[in-house]
């Protein structure tokens, strides 16, 4: 065979792989745990181990649950976003941080603000497993009566957060 | 009125561009002078057909024409002229406009800087090219429009996104498509090259000063990029590998393995399939950034905003344009000689080895930045690829290519003698050891990682320093008499030298510390003391902020005042961090303000980062060597010496 041909023959098999990419989307991959409810957990604490968090503590408040961590660069493109619905819209937000060292977290969040309710550390990403988290970031929108509502894999934009997030929450708040 | 006549010249231009495409390759085939003769005047009127849409759509923003969709998503009544004026490429639509002006003005540039070429052989380059512009001309129509009418007209506009009002808008991003759009000039004269069959060292002449004009305009373009992310996001990084960083400088690697490749083809005439091949790539993998930067298959910092059909009608001219090149190179490229031979140690072999680490070294990024949509397409789940997996594969390969670049200008051609080698290079080993084992313990901490890469930056440069000395010795001629493209060569092997040492430097020594402060406060940045003196508000053209004031001193003595600001966009409610930097040149003490922490206290970073200027110093001195090594009289020949010699040529063969 003409090895002058290999070029050509990679490039087609990476239009291939571009040409699947292009039918999938990054953020929107649907979640079979959508309408179900939150799987339940028990975690400690990031800052302090001893106390622990549990889905159960958030019952009756509709609320966000934000998967990160202090490796991920997307995570850091969203955290002023993130702060925003905290700060400037009040959304109680739940921060877990996955599979991450507890120093760098702190560290992280100390540099960039901490606007989560609780952060809860998972070490071993095993409630990401539960949750079916693809990769970090990713956000969950949880109903009063702790069903998950929504969920946005990857950075959330301003403009989806405005448009998407805040007016579902904002319903499932009446 | 002005919107439509924009719109009218894009559509004539597509004309021209299709004609020009059909006309000159098949006239250059068959040989009809009048075909052929239509390429040049052609492609002028591409560029002032495109001139003319820019400067329209430039007036619409000026005058605030918000009954233009693009200019009410992309700017505001309050934003000041200059930054409405870069608006105009600040978002997807305006941002093809201005590829599509550097496209055409390119060409424009190649059919007035072509009067030493054969008539033929410039209607072929100009072909191609017509059918790359005529590509995107279809793209820019179909579905990203940026004439488009809002009706009704809105008010006022959206404005601009806060990240981008800055000087670095306005330069940023036409320096890069001037780099990846220079790279198309290459490719096609690689691609004329192959359809008349004459691949030789006159058709690596020819291609070299535009191979290089395009890599200095994108080394130049990367490096503004780098210094905008660093003073603007205020995350004191300087680079990052996210997926846009890396669509921009895997070219740059093609392109720096292309641009010493053209040089062995031109010298000796080896390697042309493999140049070739790079010029495809180059321009390629320039199409492949835009692809994965515009269709929205990556998530980045770089948003544009996505739609599905751009993709798909990119990944089809993508596919089409480097589909057909490949296919062409793989009819044409058994036929081609393989050209003068060359002993295992010569300047070849050590381009050689060169070109194929910065192969690896772009395929390996291009991995990292392919590999979470490639896990994602055979249905094995989602992943982010962070900077440790770049660091501990780009270091590795590049520092061998680091070593080689005080070797390879000493190899002679052809065969080199080591001793002869030895020779030339013991200074420079000497200089590196000592300067590389002794500048850490000065600058206050030692590792065998800081001490190499201080140590090849030492290497580099003295090899460059003493083979200029030796040389303006042996010839007996000053400095300045020396051929500018070997100066240019040099000149660039320096501002790599300044490069490295920048990076490890700022890598080993910076000191980032993030507090909380209460006025009064002072803190220690690398030697210098830095008080917080407090916070005041202060009202801008279409933002409001806090501004901090901080006093910079050493040993107790004031240097300046520094006022990072904390500012609202009246547009949107996310705030904006704006650093202040102390730079001398040796080291920057930098400032940002965070949160109000209450009762007067502030979260503040303050970074001390010494030798961080030089990252970028050292790339304007690459971008300065290319500069040098094009503005060789070489390439400057008149046609009738071109003529001349080739009439030698053909009554010696």
């Amino acid at each position: 065979m003409n090895r002058f041909l290999l070029p050509l023959i990679g490039f087609i098999v990476l239009v291939g792989v571009l040409a699947y990419g292009l039918t999938l989307k990054p953020s929107e991959v649907p979640s079979p745990l959508i309408g179900k409810p939150a799987p339940d957990f028990t975690l400690p604490e990031l800052a302090s181990p001893d106390a622990t968090f549990s889905p159960e503590s958030m019952k009756g408040k509709v609320w966000l649950l934000n998967v990160w961590a202090s490796w991920c660069y997307p995570c850091l493109e969203e955290h002023p976003i993130i702060t925003d619905l905290a700060v400037s819209h009040g959304l109680p937000i739940v921060g877990l941080n996955y599979k991450d060292s507890p120093e760098d977290a702190i560290a992280w969040l100390k540099r960039n603000g901490n606007a989560f309710q609780h952060v809860i550390s998972d070490l071993k990403g095993s409630v990401g497993i539960d949750y079916g988290v693809y990769g970090v970031p990713e956000t969950y929108v949880i109903d009063r009566a702790g069903i998950i509502r929504y969920k946005h894999i990857g950075a959330i934009s301003f403009s989806q957060a405005r448009n998407e997030i805040l007016p579902l929450v904002r319903k499932l708040q009446e | 009125m002005i919107p439509e006549i924009g719109h009218f010249a894009i559509v004539l231009t597509l004309f021209v561009a299709m004609a020009q495409g059909i006309l000159g390759t098949v006239g250059a085939a068959r040989g009809i002078p009048a075909w052929i003769a239509f390429a040049r005047p052609a492609a002028h009127a591409q560029f002032l057909l495109v001139t003319v849409s820019f400067l329209a759509l430039v007036w619409s923003f000026l005058a605030k024409d918000f009954s233009v969709l693009y200019v009410a998503q992309n700017s505001n009544s309050q934003l000041p002229w200059f930054y409405r004026m870069a608006a105009t490429w600040g978002g997807h639509e305006g941002s093809l406009l201005l590829w599509l002006l550097m496209q055409t003005g390119w060409a424009s540039a190649v059919s007035l800087f072509s009067k030493q070429l054969p008539d033929a052989m410039v209607a072929r380059v100009l072909g191609v090219l017509g059918w790359v512009t005529a590509g995107f001309l279809l793209f820019v129509l179909f579905t990203s429009n940026p004439f488009e009418r809002l009706v009704p007209g809105a008010m006022d506009g959206m404005d601009l996104n806060p990240l981008l009002q800055d000087i670095g808008l306005i330069l940023h991003p036409p320096l890069l498509y001037m780099g990846y759009v220079g790279f198309s000039v290459v490719f096609a004269f690689a691609i004329a090259a192959l359809l008349a069959g004459q691949l030789d060292s006159t058709w690596a002449r020819w291609s070299r000063p535009w191979a290089t004009a395009a890599w200095l305009f994108l080394t130049l373009g990367i490096a503004l990029g780098s210094w905008w992310a660093y003073f603007e996001l205020g995350w004191g990084g300087w680079w990052f590998w996210d997926p846009v960083e890396n669509s921009s400088f895997v070219p740059w690697l093609i392109g720096t393995a292309l641009i010493h490749s053209l040089a062995v083809t031109e010298k000796r005439g080896s390697f042309k399939n493999w140049t070739v091949l790079l010029a495809i790539s180059t321009f390629s993998v320039s199409l492949l950034g835009a692809f994965l930067v515009r269709s929205g298959v990556l998530t980045s910092v770089h948003a544009f905003a996505t739609d599905p059909g751009r993709g798909v009608f990119l990944l089809t001219l993508f596919g089409a344009v480097v589909g057909s090149s490949l296919l062409l190179f793989a009819l044409r490229a058994p036929k081609v000689g393989l050209g003068g031979r060359f002993a295992l140690i010569s300047r070849e072999s050590l381009l050689l080895i060169n070109n194929v680490l910065l192969a690896v070294a772009a395929s390996a990024v291009i991995l990292g930045t392919l590999y979470p949509l490639l896990l994602d397409a055979l249905g094995l789940g989602k992943l982010s690829v962070g900077p440790p997996y770049f660091n501990a594969v780009f270091v590795p390969l590049m520092a061998p290519a680091l070593l080689l670049i005080a070797a390879g200008p000493t190899a002679n051609w052809k065969s080199a003698k080591i001793p002869a080698m030895m020779k030339q290079l013991v200074h420079p080993a000497w200089i590196a050891v000592v300067v590389g084992i002794g500048a850490p313990f000065l600058l206050g901490r030692w590792s065998a990682l800081l001490a190499f890469g201080i140590g090849v930056s030492a290497w580099i440069a003295s090899a460059v320093i003493i083979g200029i000395v030796q040389r303006v010795r042996a010839t007996r001629s000053g400095l300045m008499a020396q051929p500018r493209s070997w100066l240019g060569m040099h000149l660039a092997h320096f501002g790599i030298a300044v490069f490295v040492a920048g990076v490890t430097v700022v890598m080993g020594y910076e000191s980032e510390q993030d507090l909380s402060m209460m006025p009064g406060d002072t803190v220690m940045a690398g030697d210098y003391e830095v008080t917080f003196r407090g916070v005041r508000r202060a009202t801008g053209p279409n933002y409001e902020s806090e501004v901090g004031d901080f006093l910079l001193s050493k040993n107790g003595r004031a240097i300046r005042s520094l006022h990072p600001e904390k500012r609202a966009y009246f547009s949107s409610d996310m705030p904006m961090t704006e650093a202040a930097i102390d730079a001398n040149g040796l080291r920057h003490v930098y400032l940002s303000l965070g949160e109000a922490l209450g009762d007067g206290a502030w979260s503040v970073r303050v970074y001390y980062k010494p030798f961080v200027d030089w990252i970028w110093i050292g790339c304007v001195l690459m971008a300065l060597g290319g500069l040098l090594a094009i503005s060789d009289r070489r390439y400057r020949l008149k046609r009738r010496a071109v003529r001349k010699q080739r009439t030698a040529e053909g009554a010696g063969a």
